[in-house]
């Protein structure tokens, strides 16, 4: 029980700051039909910047200005970058983000070096919020999990409640009728890029110093906020919320599961040659398949229901 | 044209310059130091380097060896044994025949592997290698390979050590292990299962996990796993930021447990636990810096003189040794021929600061002091001198004579003939 209870929550506040991420990024596909290769870059830029910020600052202000600059430089990318190639195609707004987030990676080596950078919880925040019988739940996470909450309710109703989020909602399914109506449709979806832009760095203000704020985390963050986005449906924000809970799950549960195929053969009462070659593959537990998983999930996914969980369009 | 001739008379005087002097008229001993300098482990890939151009430059100060100096070329292996085998041509290229690694036994195995074809195939091109850390225990056993000696002791050795001292701590029963799912994690968790089980059969081994190296960036499942299993000690051969986040998510947790671990000391992982594992965190090396002696102090001091602003200590004893070793057997042979030097390295004895460290001959593996020791508030006495200046450092609960970790060993390697 104490077991579930504290990996529920693990997976809980991991299952919500991979929503942070992953909302930017479904927003500006699903409005632009961009999928921005560089959108965990802008995570990993967060958590940077906000290392940096809270050196002279501290850790409060470099949770509001990390972002905001992150935003900025989403909004350059947008009205320099994007639109520029935009007259090109799909393909070569792929390529321009493609590239994007290796230059990203490169001029942080080149700023803050390859090792990681020491940026630490702020000490404010550095002790256990309660006792779940006798495991201790770091405050940190509990705050990291009312950041994300409230980044989503103040995302609902600005999508839903205010004007801007109405032409959004319109520009995402009718541009051009948008821009017939005298809305500037490209500043929309600056806008959306530089907001989906400071949501990832939002992401990596809190997550860097959860985990780790280093070059690398960009590319091992990057692959499983596509794994979201492509589960829960292209585009679809409810989707990606409910995928973003279900691969944290998945990802936090399935560490504790020693279970292989092999027990499974041996309680359905198969016997297994033990000197077959695929003795190796039968003993693999899921806990040891546990990276593995949302890899498997998006591709049944995708075999099984091709627009994901709430996406709209196909393919 | 007066251009060309400028030119002319530069390249002139450059060459000048460079073929001035004895030293590089017979050029210099090329050391390619082949590690993951940037990716996860990009952190300790750079602290080994440092230690291996410390080293480098203390031989060279002293005038290098047969007049040649010591030249380090780093070389990124991104920690990935693909790519290490495709730098390891690029060495071969570049006409280096001495190669350091220490990072990864994956990485190592799959670098004696092809340092093996190679020189069966190439042997006037032979090349040697002289590995600083990379402990399973296959690469002096099984697949053991002439040209290849470790400076560091091997798993088996270490668990050995460590085994012995758990053995006598009343305290265990529950024991959980905790590893990196590669050939050394893998041969971590075997050695303490095997060992455990010989000497405490009545200690329960209550949880075995392999996890993904590198790549997990939160460990809190785990150590709830850990936690909900009721071990009372976890043995752990993670290194670099696998060993720092275990560290953090347990202390996070309020896990109580002891942790007993191959690489705590290293980077990162004293500035996260702090006062929380003092007592608790103990490590099995073949040094720490509070092992005591003139000779460690003035290591230290000087290795923290060199590089004050790296948050590193001296710590990799075993490419220093590597290095003496090396120039030692050059100087004995007078040349610095991977062939003729290989055999003069087997049985080399040097002094050092943690006492005689020999190369055996049978596996070309050192045998030397190793030491279990615990994370304790630094004193300056017996804990004189903190790590990663944290105000913490590591005391000495056992040291086991070098004589008591050499281990049997099943290699058989091919003698180059001649």
């Amino acid at each position: 029980m104490e077991f579930f209870l504290v990996t529920l929550l693990n997976s809980l506040s991991y299952g919500l700051l991979l929503f942070m991420l992953s909302s930017g990024l479904t927003l500006i596909f699903s409005m632009m039909g961009v999928l921005n290769f560089a959108h965990a870059s802008f995570y990993m830029l967060g958590a940077y910047f906000a290392y940096q910020t809270s050196t002279y600052v501290g850790f409060w202000p470099a949770l509001v200005i990390a972002p905001l600059v992150v935003a900025g430089l989403g909004a350059l990318t947008e009205r320099y970058g994007l639109r520029t190639v935009h007259k090109y195609g799909h393909v070569a707004e792929l390529l321009f983000t493609f590239g994007l987030a290796y230059i990203i990676e490169e001029v942080v080596h080149l700023i803050w070096g390859r090792a990681p950078v020491p940026y630490r919880i702020p000490e404010i925040l550095d002790f256990s919020a309660f006792s779940i019988f006798s495991t201790q739940y770091p405050a940190y996470r509990v705050f990291m999990m009312l950041i994300s909450v409230a980044m989503l309710v103040a995302l609902y109703l600005v999508l839903t409640r205010t004007r801007i989020g109405m032409i959004i909602q319109a520009s995402l399914s009718h541009p051009d009728m948008v821009q017939a109506l005298g809305h500037n449709v490209p500043t929309v979806f600056m806008l959306v890029f530089a907001g989906g832009a400071a949501l990832a760095g939002l992401a990596g203000v809190i997550g860097g110093n959860a985990f780790v704020t280093e070059p690398g985390m960009a590319v091992s963050v990057g692959t499983i906020v596509f794994v979201v986005v492509v589960f829960g449906g292209m585009g679809s924000l409810a989707g990606a919320f409910i995928a973003s809970l279900i691969i944290g799950a998945v990802q936090t549960f399935s560490v504790a599961f020693d279970y292989s195929l092999l027990s499974l053969f041996g309680t359905i009462g198969i016997k297994v040659n033990t000197e077959s070659g695929w003795m190796e593959l039968w003993k693999v537990t899921i806990a040891q398949a546990a990276p593995v998983l949302p890899y498997l999930l998006m591709v049944a996914m995708l075999i099984v229901r091709p627009k994901g969980l709430m996406g709209t369009r196909e393919g | 044209m007066v251009k060309s001739r400028l030119r002319a008379a530069l390249i002139g005087t450059v060459a000048a310059l460079a073929f001035a002097g004895p030293a590089a008229a017979q050029g210099v001993v090329k050391i390619a130091y082949l590690e993951g300098l940037s990716g996860p482990f990009g952190n300790v890939g750079e602290v080994g380097l440092r230690h291996l151009q410390f080293a480098a430059e203390r031989i060279n100060e002293k005038g290098g060896v047969l007049g040649q100096k010591i030249e380090v070329v780093p070389f990124d292996t991104k920690t990935s044994p693909q790519e290490a085998q495709l730098v390891f041509k690029q060495l071969v290229d570049q006409g280096i025949r001495y190669m350091m690694q220490g990072n990864g036994s994956a990485v190592a195995l799959a670098l004696s592997e092809a340092m093996g074809k190679h020189n069966a195939r190439n042997p006037e091109q032979t090349v040697l290698y002289m590995n600083y850390g990379a402990v399973d225990p296959a690469l002096t056993n099984d697949k053991c390979n002439f040209y290849h000696f470790r400076f560091d002791a091997d798993v088996d050795m270490k668990m050995q050590a460590l085994t012995n001292y758990m053995a006598a701590q009343k305290s265990i029963n529950k024991v959980y292990l905790i590893n990196q799912d590669y050939s050394f994690g893998q041969s971590v968790a075997k050695a303490a299962r095997a060992m455990l089980n010989q000497k405490r059969p009545d200690v329960q081994i209550v949880g075995d996990d392999l996890h993904p190296l590198g790549k997990v960036k939160d460990f809190a499942p785990y150590v709830a796993k850990i936690k909900a299993s009721g071990a009372d000690a976890v043995v752990t051969g993670n290194w670099g930021n696998d060993v720092a986040l275990l560290i953090k998510a347990a202390k996070d947790a309020g896990l109580t447990a002891d942790f007993y671990t191959y690489y705590a000391g290293g980077l990162g992982t004293p500035p996260v636990i702090g006062e929380a594992g003092v007592g608790h965190l103990k490590q099995v090396t073949v040094f720490h810096s509070n092992i005591g002696g003139s000779g460690t102090v003035a290591n230290v001091e000087a290795y923290r003189k060199r590089f004050p602003d790296s948050k590193d200590d001296f710590y990799w004893t075993s490419i220093i040794n590597a290095m003496t070793m090396l120039t030692m057997a050059m100087e004995k042979v007078k040349s610095t021929d991977p062939v003729k030097v290989a055999p003069a390295l087997e049985g080399i004895k040097i002094d050092t600061i943690t006492g005689e460290v020999t190369m055996r001959a049978d596996n070309h593996q050192a045998v030397q002091p190793i030491f279990v020791s615990t994370f304790s508030k630094a004193n300056g006495k017996d804990v004189k001198f903190d790590v990663e200046r944290t105000g913490f450092g590591f005391r000495t609960d056992a040291r086991i004579e070098a004589k008591d970790t050499a281990l049997p060993t099943t290699c058989k390697f091919q003698r180059p003939k001649g």
